[in-house]
C-alpha cells in the first residue's frame, strides 16, 4: 500500500523516528513550562542544562567509571542542584522585574557554561557508548529499531505522565498550580512559596539533564549540543501554550511526528517548520493550542 | 576583545639569541586567522598557531636579518571579522603574509583583502575550490586541499574497488551542494551511478530518518556531503540502525579528529581522504611527536599543512632576498617542496598547491595498536589527479 508515492512501512517507520525526536522535545518543553508556569522565568540556559546532563554523564564514566543507569539518577540530581544555585544566587533577584531580564541573565549564564566546557573539551565533542544493555537492535517488521531508541521513547514518556500526575493530581502539585494564579494567596495560606519556587526551577532543569542523558549515547556530547536544540524547544512550547503541562508534552510528541514526516517530503524544511506551525498558531491562537489567554 | 595580538615568546628568545642587525631592521609578521573557539577549532584553532611557531623556532626566528613574529586572530567564523582584521593587519601592523585556516567564506573574504593589497595569502583550512577556480588571485595559495582533491579521492578509490552505486547525504547550504557536485561528477566520469540524495540541515541532531532513505536507496555507497558535527552524527546513527552492515561510509570531508570524537568502535570502517597522516613516515611521526608533547593531540592534515606552508614561505623568502609580495610569489611557484607534508609538491598557476592525496580506511578496535592509531592506507592518488583542474575553470591565470 502506498500513501503520497511513499510505501506504509516507510512511512511508519518515519512516525516511529519522528515519534523518538517528539519524546525529546516533550521532556524539554516539560521543564519549561513547570519553570515559566510558576517562575515566570523564560529560561534560556535550558539547553546548556540538557548538555550538562549529558556531559556529567559522560565525565562519570571517564573519570569515576560510574555507569549510565546510575548516572540516568545522578546526572539530574546534580544539575539540578546546580539549578538550585543559581536560583537562589541570581534568577531569586529579577522576579520583580521584567521578563526580559530573566532571559538575558538565563542566556549569559549558557554562553558562560558553553565556554567553559568547550575551552575544556574542544568543539568536535566525546563519544558516550550506548549501555550494553540496550545495545543491538529489533526488528519490527515494517523497520529496525535500535533497542535504546524505544528505551528512549519510554522513559521519556514515563517521566512525562509521572510528572504529569504529580502536578494535576496530588496535593503538592494542587499548591504549584495554585500558586502559578496567586502567590501572594498561597503564602497566606502559610506554604512556603519561595521554597517552591526553588524547588521548581531545580526540578525543571533536572528534567532538561534527564533529557540529556539520554540523548548521551544517540547524538555526539558537545558544548554546543544544547543550542542546536534549544531554539526548536522553545516554539514547542509557544506552540503548546506558555505554561500548559499537558499542552507542551502533547506538543513535543506532536511536532516531532510532523518534523519527520518533513524529513521525507522536503528534508530541507525539516528544520524550519517548527517555526512555520508555530507562526500559524499564534497567528489563530495567541496563547498557543493548550494555553489560557490571562 | 577576543582577536588580541599575541607576540610569541619562543620567538623573542630566538631574536635575543640572533644577530644585532635584527634588532635594527623591523620585523618580519606572519598573521594567522581561524576559527579558534568555533565548530571547527579542533582541526585547526590553537593547534594550526603552534604548528605555525614550530615552524618559525625551526626556520632559525630570523629571516634576512629580520625577526620573524606572528600574530593571531579568531575570525569566528564570520567573513567580515576575517575580511576587516586583514586589512587592520595589512595597513597598521604591517603583516607579510597571511596565513588562512578552516571556513570557507573567511578564507574568500581574506583573499580578496590580500589581494586588494598585494600581500600573500596561504590558506590551509578551508574547502572550497573557488579560492583557486572563480576567485583565484595571484596571491592566493590554497596549500592544504580542497573540494575537489577531496572527491576524487574518495570516489576514484572506491569506484577503482567496485562501488559503483552512490547516494549523498549532503549539508543544506553551498559547502554541501559544491562537495556532492565534485563527487558526483567524479563517480559519473568513472562510470558509476548516483542513486539519489537527501539534504539536511546544517547542524541537525538526528539524522535516522535521512538515513533510512539513504538505505532503501538500496546504493553500495552513502557518500557524506558534510563536516564537522555532522558528519560525526550521521557516522553514529548509521552503526546505531545498522545501515554500516549494508553501505559502505565514504567521507567527503573527515579530519582525523573527527575519528577520535565519534569513537574507534563506530568510526571503524569509514573511509576518509587526506593529505596527510601523522603515522605515515618517520619525518610525519617526528612532527607529530614534537606536536603532541605541546598539544596532547595528534596534528590533523590542516595543522601539517599550517607547518609546512609556512616553511616554505620562509625559505621562498629566503632566496629571493625579499619580502616583496611578487618577487616572493615568483620563488615559490618556482619551489618544489619536499618535507614531512608532502613529496614533489608544486604551486599551479592558478595557486593550488598540487600534491598526493591518500584515501584511507579507518581501522577495526582489534587493529589500533596506540591511542590516536586509526587508520590504514587503501590507496593514494597522484596530485595531477587529485587536483585535476576543473574543464570550466573560470581562473584567469591559468591561461597566462
Amino acid at each position: 500500500m502506498e500513501i503520497f508515492g511513499l510505501s506504509t512501512s516507510a512511512l511508519l517507520s518515519q512516525l516511529l523516528l519522528g515519534l523518538v525526536n517528539g519524546s525529546f522535545y516533550a521532556v524539554l518543553s516539560l521543564g519549561l513550562a513547570i519553570i515559566f508556569g510558576l517562575l515566570n522565568v523564560i529560561n534560556f540556559s535550558h539547553g546548556a542544562m540538557f548538555m550538562l546532563g549529558a556531559i556529567v554523564t559522560w565525565m562519570a564514566g571517564q573519570y569515576f567509571e560510574i555507569n549510565y543507569w546510575v548516572m540516568l539518577l545522578l546526572a539530574p540530581f546534580i544539575v539540578g542542584l546546580l539549578g538550585i544555585v543559581i536560583e537562589r544566587l541570581f534568577l531569586r533577584r529579577l522576579y520583580q522585574l521584567d521578563h526580559l531580564y530573566g532571559l538575558l541573565l538565563t542566556f549569559g549564564l549558557t554562553l558562560f557554561i558553553e565556554g567553559v566546557l568547550r575551552s575544556i573539551y574542544g568543539a568536535s565533542g566525546l563519544a558516550y557508548s550506548t549501555p550494553e544493555l540496550l545495545s543491538g537492535a529489533t526488528d519490527l517488521g515494517f523497520m529496525v529499531l535500535p533497542n535504546y531508541r524505544a528505551w528512549a521513547v519510554f522513559s521519556s514518556l514515563t517521566v512525562c505522565f509521572v510528572t504529569w500526575y504529580v502536578i494535576e493530581k496530588t496535593s503538592i502539585g494542587s499548591y504549584l498550580r495554585a500558586g502559578t494564579e496567586n502567590p501572594k494567596l498561597v503564602q497566606a495560606f502559610g506554604v512556603n512559596f519561595p521554597l517552591m519556587t526553588t524547588l521548581t526551577y531545580g526540578f525543571g532543569v533536572a528534567l532538561a539533564a534527564f533529557s540529556g542523558v539520554l540523548a548521551a549515547p544517540i547524538i555526539q556530547i558537545s558544548p554546543l549540543m544544547g543550542s542546536n536544540l534549544i531554539i526548536t524547544v522553545f516554539a514547542v512550547v509557544v506552540i503548546g501554550g506558555m505554561g500548559s503541562i499537558m499542552g507542551s508534552i502533547l506538543t513535543g510528541l506532536g511536532l516531532g511526528l510532523v518534523e519527520g514526516l518533513t524529513k521525507v517530503f522536503y528534508p530541507q524544511a525539516s528544520s524550519t517548520v517548527v517555526f512555520a506551525i508555530m507562526v500559524i498558531v499564534l497567528l489563530f491562537r495567541p496563547a498557543g493550542l493548550f494555553g489560557r489567554e490571562k | 576583545m577576543r582577536q588580541t595580538l599575541i607576540s610569541m615568546a619562543a620567538v623573542a628568545l630566538f631574536a635575543v639569541a640572533g644577530n644585532a642587525s635584527a634588532a635594527d631592521q623591523p620585523p618580519l609578521k606572519i598573521g594567522f586567522i581561524t576559527d579558534m573557539s568555533g565548530l571547527y577549532a579542533d582541526i585547526d584553532g590553537q593547534g594550526g598557531l603552534e604548528a605555525i611557531k614550530m615552524a618559525v623556532a625551526d626556520f632559525g626566528g630570523t629571516v634576512l636579518g629580520r625577526k620573524i613574529e606572528i600574530v593571531s586572530a579568531d575570525h569566528q567564523n564570520k567573513a567580515d571579522i576575517a575580511a576587516s582584521k586583514t586589512r587592520e593587519w595589512i595597513d597598521q601592523n604591517g603583516v607579510n603574509v597571511i596565513i588562512g585556516g578552516t571556513n570557507s567564506g573567511t578564507a574568500l573574504a581574506t583573499a580578496k583583502v590580500a589581494a586588494e593589497k598585494k600581500r600573500i595569502y596561504i590558506n590551509n583550512g578551508a574547502g572550497t575550490s573557488a579560492l583557486t577556480n572563480e576567485q583565484c588571485s595571484p596571491y592566493t595559495i590554497h596549500y592544504t586541499y580542497d573540494t575537489i582533491a577531496m572527491a576524487n579521492g574518495s570516489a576514484k578509490g572506491l569506484l577503482d574497488k567496485g562501488y559503483k552505486n552512490w547516494f549523498f547525504l549532503t549539508a543544506d547550504y553551498a559547502f554541501g551542494y559544491a562537495l556532492e557536485k565534485d563527487a558526483s561528477n567524479v563517480v559519473l566520469a568513472n562510470g558509476g551511478k548516483v542513486l539519489g540524495d537527501v539534504k539536511h540541515p546544517l547542524n541537525a541532531s538526528d539524522f535516522s530518518s535521512y538515513l533510512l532513505q539513504a538505505q532503501s536507496s538500496k546504493a553500495q555507497v552513502l557518500g557524506l556531503a558534510n563536516a564537522g558535527g555532522d558528519t560525526i552524527n550521521s557516522v553514529k546513527a548509521a552503526n546505531e540502525f545498522g545501515i554500516t552492515k549494508t553501505m559502505k561510509l565514504a567521507g567527503l570531508l573527515v579530519f582525523i579528529s573527527d575519528v577520535h570524537a565519534i569513537g574507534i568502535k563506530n568510526a571503524q570502517g569509514l573511509l576518509a581522504t587526506t593529505a596527510w597522516y601523522w603515522d605515515q613516515n618517520d619525518q610525519t611521526r617526528k612532527f607529530a611527536g614534537r606536536f603532541m608533547e605541546k598539544m596532547k593531540r595528534m596534528p590533523g592534515m590542516v595543522q601539517a599543512g599550517d607547518y609546512s606552508s609556512t616553511m616554505t614561505y620562509l625559505n621562498a623568502v629566503k632566496a629571493a632576498g625579499t619580502d616583496d609580495s611578487d618577487k616572493v610569489m615568483e620563488q615559490l611557484r618556482k619551489t618544489k617542496i619536499n618535507d614531512m607534508f608532502t613529496k614533489n609538491g608544486y604551486i599551479r598557476k592558478d595557486g593550488t598547491m598540487v600534491h598526493d592525496m591518500y584515501l584511507y580506511e579507518v581501522k577495526s578496535p582489534a587493529e589500533v595498536k596506540s591511542p590516536w592509531d586509526y587508520y590504514k592506507l587503501v590507496s593514494s592518488l597522484s596530485g595531477e589527479k587529485a587536483f585535476a583542474i576543473p574543464p570550466d575553470s573560470k581562473c584567469a591565470l591559468l591561461n597566462k
